[in-house]
Order: C-alpha cells, then structure tokens, then sequence
C-alpha cells in the first residue's frame, strides 16, 4: 500500500501522453549499472499488520506516563490537556507547508504570531523568533547570534558548567569551525565567578536557570551578572524553564540579552527525546542579527489585518552563504501545541501548575533527605533536585525498576564521572512536576530506604 | 524604464555615486540601483569614525527579497551618516541622489575619483545592462 | 472576516483547563523569586477550541489539495502514521529512561538506522538531525572531520553548484568552509569544465543535489563523482528530491559519500505548517566513525545486552540534546514497513510519470527551459505567457491560489528567470492533475485578455495581497500589550 491512487490505466494514459512506452524508460539518464536495485527490506504490510507490529514494539518499553516516574534533566514529564492534541491533529495545521504563500496560510502564522507574543511576554524578552529544533541548538544559535552582534570581532564564549551537558555539546559542535575559544565550563563555579571570566574578547556568556542540577540563579544574582557582562561589551544569554516561569521571575526583567531553552514542557510528549521546541527570545535591537523565522503584523490590499514572515533577508533562502543560519524546516507543530497549552493554561493555570511542581518537588526532596544514606543538595530549586546517595545511583535505579516499578531520577555519573567530578560521585538528580502524587513520592522514599542497602 | 543618471555626480560599476565637496564626499546608490531593489525596508550604514577601502562592501540595503551590499567607491573615514534613513529608508527610493545620501566620508586619495565614470560614461555603461 | 488575537479575546477570570489541588504540604515560594504579573490571554477552553478551528479554516493543506510545491514533496501524509506516533508507549517515553527499558523504540531507531542504510546504498546512518539543513550541517561538519584526521588542513572549500537550495551555502558557512559556486551548463547538468577547473588541493567536497533542482538527474553523476574523489574531495548528497530515484538508485553506490534525506518530503511525515521534520544522514563506511552521537548500536544476536546507545569513536560531536525527533522517525518507519521494496519504488516511478505527464502537458503553454529533457518528479516552467509581457510568475502564482490550488515554488532555482517549480508528487490522482493544467491554461489566457485578474489575485482567498514592505518597515513582531498592563 504506498498510497498511490492512479491504476495501470491512467499509466497507461498518462505515458502516451508523454510519448514514453513504459515508466522505466524515464529512467534513462540513471545510470544502466545502478538502475532498479534490489532493497533487502521487509515486504510490504498491510495497515492492520503494521499496526500490530509498532504496537509490539511500544509495548516492549516500560510506560513512564503509567508509572511513577521521577526523570528530567532536560525532558519532562507534564499533564498536556486534550484540547492541545485536538488543535494539533487539525489537518488544516498538520499537514499545511511552511506559509510562504501568506494569503492562504493566515491559520499557521497568526498561530505563530500569538506563539512570538506568548513567548516574548512569558521570558519578559521583547521579540521573539517561531521556533529553532531544541533548547540546545537554540542556545548555540545564541552564541552564533552573539558572534554576529560583535560583527566577527569577538571570538571568547563562557559557558556556564551549570548549562545542560547537552547543550555545551551542541554548542561546541555548532561552532567546530568557527575558530572560537569556549570557556567556562571546566569548573563548576557560580554565576557571578563566570564574570570574572569575560574580557574585551567575550562574545557572550551563557548560563541556565534553573541550572542542569536544578539550581535557580536568583534575579539579584542574575541582574548584577547581567551589569557586569554588558560592562565588558558581551552578551548574557540564559537558558530557562518556561513552566518555572509560571511563578519564577523571567529572565527578560534582570537585563539577558538572549532567553533560550526547551519548549518541550509546554503542551509537547516526551516521545523519547523528540520532537521538541527551541524557544528563542531576544532585544529588538539585535533582531537582524537573529535567527529562525520571524511572523510580522501588516495589512492586505483591502486594509485587513494580516501576518507574514518578515526579515527573510536575515535567512538562507535569500541571505544564502551569508544568512544568520541555515535554518529552514524549524518545529512548528510544536510551536502550535505549546501555544494551545499557554492558551489552555492561562496565566493562572501555568502558576497553579508551576506551584505544584514546586511544592511537589520540595516535598520530595524533604522526605528522600530523611532516608538514611541520602542527602540533598542545599540550594533554591524548582522542581528537580540533586540528591547524594548511599550507593551507585545506577544500582538504586535498577532496584527500584525490577522491585518496585519506579523509574527513579537521573544518574548523574552518566555525565559527571566520579574519577574527573569527585564532588558528583553517586548523585542522582530527582524531578517532581503536578504529575508526581503524594503516595508515588512516599513510595519512592520507602522504596528508597530498602534498595539502598549495599 | 530609464533611470535618472545625475549629471554632477561620478559613479562607480557597482551603481554607487560620489559627490565631491571639498576634502569630502557624499556617497549613494543610483536610480538604476534603487529601482532594481524595489521597495528599501532597511539600510545599514557604517559608523562614523570607521573607515571604507575603495572596492570593499562596506554596508547593505535590504528591500523585502533581497539585501545588495554597498561597494566602497572611494577609501576614506566617515564623518557622518544620514540618520534619516533609519526611520524612513524609503528615501533611497524616492530620492536616491538628494534626501537618499548615505554616508560623508572625508577622502583618504582624493584622485581615485577620476576613476570613476562621469554621468554620460555611466548612462551610457547602464544602457548595457 | 479577520479572527481576533487569543489576547483580544481574553477577559479577566477567565480559564481553560483545571488543575487538581496540592495533596503535598506547602512550601513557600521566596518573594525574591517571584515574577509580579504574567500577561497570557485569559480563556476558556471553548474559546481555545473555536480560535484555533476558525484559524484552522483560513489555511490550505494538503489535505485539502494539491500543493505543486518543487522540492518539497508534499506527498499526503498517512494517518495510520499519527496513531503509531500517539501509541502511549511511544510518546509516554522519557529519553533518558534505561535502554533496558525502552528495547522496543530503541529496535524501531536500530531498524530504521538500517532500513534508510539499505535505501541509500549507505554504511551507517545517524538519525539525530532534526531537518534537513541540520543533517547538510551534520554532512559537511563530517567531511571537515575526515580531511582534519588525515592531516589535511588545506581543504576549505566546498563545491556548490548555482542550482543549489540556499541552505547548501548557509550550512557551509557555518561549518567554517568556503562556498565556490559552479554554474550549469547549457543541458541542465553541473558544467563539468568548471568543475574540473576548480578541484584541486583546496576542495574538501561538493555539495550535490541529485535529480537536481531543475528536476533533471545529472547526465553525468558517475563523472562527477569520480573526479571529486580524484582530487581527494567528497561528495555531499542533498537529498530534497530523492522522491525521484527512491527504491530506483542507491546514492551511496554512486559516489556519494554522505548524504540527508528528508523525512518529512521523502517518507510522508507531515510538514506542520513548518516542522518538525528531520534530515537523517547516512554515509559510507568511512565516514561511520564520525557520525553525531549517540547512535543505537547491537551487541548482536547472541550478546544478551540488546539495543544500546553508542558514540562513534570520532564523532563531531551530537547536533541536537537527546536522540532526534522520535515521533518523526515513528512515521517514517511505519510508512517504510508499509510500502516494503516494491512499494517505495512506485512511489518513485508514479511521481516521475506524474511530473513528465504534467511537463508534456504544460509546455506549449509556459516555456519549459529543458523541456527537451525527461524531467523527474519535478520540472521548471517560467512564468511567462506570450502575449502578455507584464504578466510574471507570482501573478500566475496568486491567481493559482483562485482556482483552489497552491502555487507551485516561485523564484527558484535562481538560474531560471520567473521560475515555476512543480512538483506533483505520486499522491495526486489522473484527474487533480488534469484540474491543474486546465486551470494553468486558463491562467495563461486570461493573462493575455485580462491580466488585471492576475495582477490583483488572490481575489478568492481569506485575505487578499499582503503588503510586506509594511511588515519589514514597522516590524510588529508581538501583539501589543493592552493599556496599563
């Protein structure tokens, strides 16, 4: 079944016309010796049959959303009303093309527009762009931008070692050839030591709040850092977390320059890693220098309000090999289902929603500090936090699964080796959001107090 | 359509112009350049202060499809830019050769402006095109 | 009638979702912390479900009809692929939860990982990017790597011909590369004297797009290919317009070394209004061991240890956080199970008859510049009609958008004046694509008799031209706030 509706008739017209007498002579200028191989696949399965296989498949990994699941470190795990996925599955939104034909795509970049203006308003950021892939390419498209702000004259980056191990990744890789020096992160100091780091050579530094181990960076904290960074002429970029930004204060008000992150939390599946939201916000001042497609407000022929994407001379399409990215294709499925989410939620839901994490986590935290061998880490969190352990976190986690059906937090070690992080040695970084119950949460610190026996 | 060519200017191959006054000129682009970029949304003029190498693209003019970049057509250092530009960038269009200037730079070698066409050079060198 | 901003319809009070109390004691949130206000629209659900619905009826799609978009691909998008991403056991899962309990999804990347390998004529095949401009990146960034770990410092430049899709040149700037354009020649094919003239010691590869975006497949790709290696360079193959040559050539057998596909063109993902999509890349079996990390690896049917993720021992390092768009790749999957071998050749055969049916049909209407040439699942017409010199391709376009069709892609590729790219696709039937010339002949005629229809178009679409010159002057990039707020 290949979703093909023409039958060997309209072929057998359709090559008439063409003045061919059969398909495989369209194929001529492929050449002879690799024309028509043979693709050792699977055959062809009916759709009954291929939904018993992918049915097999989803069957054969444990469920997070049916089990008590205390993973983040990047992805979580968030109560997405239904209304987000009856707005999503809409044809006229899912199966639409990129709306570069405006006057028959209003749907898509109105959408976009709102999503610009929630975002904007939701990081206290004046502009922002429709979407980049993900919190980690959206922060190295930061730096890129900050690179281009400093019009090539400034090649320092500091990155902060609180940032996502993923997203100081991405952002060496993305930069891989642009002959930077990237600083920073070798030593896991606070923001305001991070100052002490950037000079006339500094492009930008870039930290997150709350940081990879949970850590929120006060709005003092974060202001003074702020003062101190545009005093060297560099940027702030900051990568936050919009559900945090329900209660939390947005990084817009303390003077960053940049706000990125993970769309993911609002309203989008963890569906094991992706498809995810870059969220990308910034001054106006700098938005010829930024990234991603932009949707702008403007008029029809008759006077009647309407949108388009604006500052295309910025991207590749036009720009080619000097354009600010090569982003074409972005995330804006996912752009659409955070703002139905933000929609859905209100101001007042995301804080409702925001606190119960909060309280939640901090629940958490008070009872798994109480078991014996655990300690957690002191300091101001939103709803995940790093906890020492009695053992290997990997051991504990593996108990918890084959005794107790818990998949537990995230062992740090993966990213922290004891041998090179001896601070980090058995941390494990525990996450509650409003999904977490009460009696999971007492589970766990039971559950906790029995695997943790050598 | 036939572009307006000003006579008391010189021009550059790349459709800029030089208006010499004193040890200083006064730098634009011509009709023909304006015309064929359609409505300017934007121009990006060189600070004052920065200096320009003859040949060199040196700032940009955006319209809605397209961002040309600007040749030095002289070397020198930039005394002043037309500020106007910021809000109305439009002036290029409607007025390429008066209210449209771009940028005054005080000449580094004065004598490079002879290497430039004069008005019935350029008319005639446009008429190629 | 204009559908008013989420914000212009909030209203004090009012809310869309409940949420359930706090069963947890409380912990108070330091005032120090706190944000004063947050300025989100105030509504409720139906006012949610009614804004997006009436939005929702001011776009095309195409589920709706056809979109002759060239290099795009908007085939139709299955729906069995939206219930195989939705299975809870698929779209519940955390990235970071223990291999030994995702096997199910980790099989389904390692199959795909080795399904896309076999369509491709590849070795290895990393399945991180999220779109195809992220996998040219990927692709290019690979090729730096290559010529750096054999001491090569010299190689900094890459071939792009003048047909390329403007994200070939961005990508490779961004690697840190030079672009050297080479132009085609009078056939449509990449000049192969130009070619030969600019490879030398310096060239790190070229960037090939293969049919081409003029829709031809090069006469001459073996060649080319061939004399690339010669002079020590790679072969980057875009891979936008494979639709073509799926199931029909294997890329990797034909000298290109790596290459992305698009998911969500090639493999029937749907486009989102924009993504997400992703832009998989495979390689030949040098180049596996610089591939992003990780990708999902197999200790082998006896090794009790089962999928698990691994890091090429070179890598360029991972491209995005996690492992790639998954429920992207769930869609791919499944519709590469359905199709199975034959399947996903007709779907080259149909969409190539598909195009030459159009271009036979279209030609003694628009000029086709190579129209002499069997075109493949696309071809470029130029929006000019005898008789009528001031009418261009975006007054065809507009006026296409009455008649109930999207516009095909305009201005591009560069080197073709008033191009018109189309690009049926196999999905359309006989008859859309009778409906499709006969509204393109009607155009060309009232082009010539009445161009004001034209030039004025779309008269029949939810809103008439939009005026983007104001959208770049003013630059309304945000609603605006209501007073006091």
């Amino acid at each position: 079944m290949s979703f093909i509706p023409n039958t060997d008739s309209d072929r057998a017209a359709m090559l008439e016309a063409v003045g061919k007498p059969s398909v495989a002579d369209l194929f001529h200028d492929v050449p002879a010796s690799h024309r028509f191989p043979k693709l050792d696949l699977p055959p062809a399965l009916s759709e009954q049959e291929v939904l018993v296989e992918l049915d097999t498949l989803a069957r054969a990994n444990a469920d997070c959303g049916a089990l008590p699941c205390f993973l983040g470190a990047g992805a979580y795990r968030h109560f997405i009303p239904s209304v987000v996925d009856y707005v999503i599955s809409r044809s006229e939104f899912a199966t639409a093309y990129t709306p570069y034909q405006p006057e028959i795509s209003q749907g898509t970049l109105q959408a976009i527009f709102e999503y610009q203006s929630m975002i904007a308003r939701l990081t206290g950021m004046e502009v922002s762009n429709a979407s980049h892939y993900d919190g980690a390419t959206s922060t190295a498209e930061a730096v890129i931008m900050a690179l281009n702000v400093a019009q090539g004259q400034r090649r320092r980056v500091v990155l902060s070692a609180g940032l996502h191990p993923h997203y100081r990744e991405v952002v060496r890789t993305y930069t891989q050839g642009m002959d930077l020096q990237i600083i920073g992160d070798d030593e896991d100091t606070g923001p305001l030591e991070l100052a002490s780091r950037c000079d006339s050579a500094t492009a930008c530094v870039v930290v997150q709040s709350p940081d990879f181990f949970g850590r929120i960076i006060a709005p003092a904290v974060l202001t003074e850092l702020a003062k101190k960074v545009h005093a060297c002429g560099a940027l702030l970029v900051a990568a936050v977390n919009p559900v945090s930004l329900g209660v939390l204060a947005p990084p817009g008000e303390a003077g960053v320059d940049v706000a990125v992150g993970e769309g993911q939390a609002l309203g989008n599946a963890m569906s094991f890693g992706g498809p995810y939201l870059g969220f990308f916000a910034f001054r106006r001042e700098h938005v010829r220098k930024s990234s991603g497609r932009i949707a702008g407000e403007t008029v029809d022929g008759a006077g009647r309000r309407g949108f388009v994407f604006t500052l295309s001379t910025r991207e590749q399409h036009i720009r080619r090999e000097k354009a600010t990215s090569n982003i074409c294709t972005n995330q804006s499925l996912n752009a659409l289902a955070a703002a139905a989410y933000l929609a859905a939620l209100g101001p007042r839901g995301l804080a409702q929603v925001a606190e119960l994490c909060w309280h939640k986590a901090h629940y958490a935290a008070g009872k798994i500090g109480a078991v014996p061998g655990f300690r957690a880490e002191k300091a101001e969190f939103f709803h995940e936090f790093t906890v020492s352990c009695p053992i290997a976190p990997a051991e504990i986690n593996r108990r918890l699964f084959e005794t107790h059906g818990i998949i537990g937090g995230y062992d740090l070690s993966a990213d922290y080796p004891a041998e090179k992080f001896p601070a980090r040695k058995n941390q494990m970084l525990f996450c509650c959001t409003e999904v977490n119950t009460r009696a999971e949460i007492d589970r766990l610190a039971s559950a906790l107090a029995e695997v943790s026996h050598a | 359509m036939d572009s307006k060519v000003d006579q008391g200017v010189r021009y550059s191959k790349t459709h800029e112009w030089v208006r010499v006054e004193g040890g200083e000129a006064v730098i634009g682009i011509s009709d023909y350049a304006q015309n064929k970029l359609c409505d300017i949304v934007f121009v990006e003029l060189t600070a004052v202060g920065r200096e320009m190498k003859v040949g060199a693209a040196c700032m940009v003019i955006e319209s809605v499809k397209a961002a040309e970049e600007v040749f030095a057509p002289v070397t020198g250092t930039v005394t002043a830019r037309n500020e106007a530009l910021v809000k109305t960038p439009e002036l290029v269009n409607s007025d390429p050769f008066g209210k449209g200037w771009l940028v005054r730079v005080k000449l580094a070698s004065p004598s490079e402006v002879n290497a430039l066409m004069d008005a019935a050079a350029y008319t005639s060198f446009i008429a190629t095109l | 009638m204009p559908e008013p901003l989420l914000f212009e319809k909030s209203r004090p009070g009012r809310a869309g979702v409940s949420i359930p109390a706090c069963d947890v004691p409380q912990t108070p949130v330091p005032a120090t912390l706190r944000r004063a206000a947050l300025d989100l629209p105030e509504v409720s659900e139906v006012d949610v479900v009614r804004h997006y619905l009436r939005l929702a009826h001011l776009n095309y799609c195409v589920d709706e009809g056809l979109y002759p978009l060239g290099s795009c691909t908007m085939k139709y998008n299955p729906k069995v692929n939206e219930a195989a991403a939705r299975l809870p056991g698929f779209a519940r899962l955390h990235p970071l939860q223990d291999p030994s309990t995702a096997q199910g999804a980790m099989r389904l990347l390692f199959e795909l990982q080795g399904m896309i390998s076999e369509i491709g004529g590849f070795d290895a095949v990393s399945l991180q990017p999220s779109a195809g401009a992220h996998g040219e990146l990927t692709g290019i960034l690979i090729m730096r790597a290559w010529h750096a770990s054999r001491g090569d410092a010299r190689r900094t430049r890459i071939l792009v011909p003048d047909s390329a899709h403007g994200t070939n040149p961005a990508s490779t700037t961004m690697a840190g590369l030079e672009v050297v354009e080479i132009p085609s020649d009078a056939r449509g094919n990449v000049d192969l004297m130009h070619l030969r003239a600019q490879l030398d010691e310096r060239t790190a590869g070229l960037m090939l797009t293969n049919p081409n975006t003029l829709g031809l497949f090069d006469e001459n790709l073996l060649a080319i290919t061939h004399l690339v290696h010669e002079a020590g360079g790679l072969v980057y193959g875009d891979g936008a317009n494979f639709n073509a040559i799926l199931g029909v050539a294997k890329p990797g057998l034909m000298g290109i070394d790596v290459m992305h596909f698009n998911l969500h063109k090639t493999f029937s993902t749907p486009h989102g209004g924009g993504g997400p999509g992703s832009g998989a890349v495979g390689v030949v079996k040098a180049l596996a061991d610089f591939l992003p990390g990780p990708v999902v690896s197999h200790a082998g049917k006896d090794a009790g240890a089962g999928y698990a993720w691994s890091t090429p021992g070179r890598s360029v390092g991972r491209v995005k956080s996690f492992h790639g768009n998954f429920g992207v790749l769930v869609r791919a999957y499944t519709y590469i199970r359905m199709l199975g071998p034959d399947g996903l050749r007709e779907v080259a055969e149909n969409a190539v008859l598909n195009a030459n049916y159009l271009q036979a049909r279209l030609k003694d209407t628009y000029p086709v510049p190579h129209g002499d040439r069997t075109c493949m699942h696309e071809f470029v017409a130029q929006g000019r009609i005898a008789g009528a010199p001031d009418v261009r391709a975006l007054d065809v376009s507009k006026r296409l958008i009455d008649y109930g069709f999207h516009p095909p892609t305009n201005y591009f590729p560069l080197i073709v004046h008033e191009a018109l790219m189309i690009e049926p696709t196999e999905t359309e039937n006989r008859e859309t694509l009778d409906r499709f010339v006969e509204a393109m002949q009607s155009i060309a005629r009232e082009a010539a008799a009445e161009p004001a229809l034209l030039h004025d178009a779309p008269h029949a679409s939810p809103v008439r031209r939009l005026d983007e010159v104001k959208a770049a002057r003013e630059l309304k990039l945000t609603a605006e706030k209501a007073a006091g707020r």
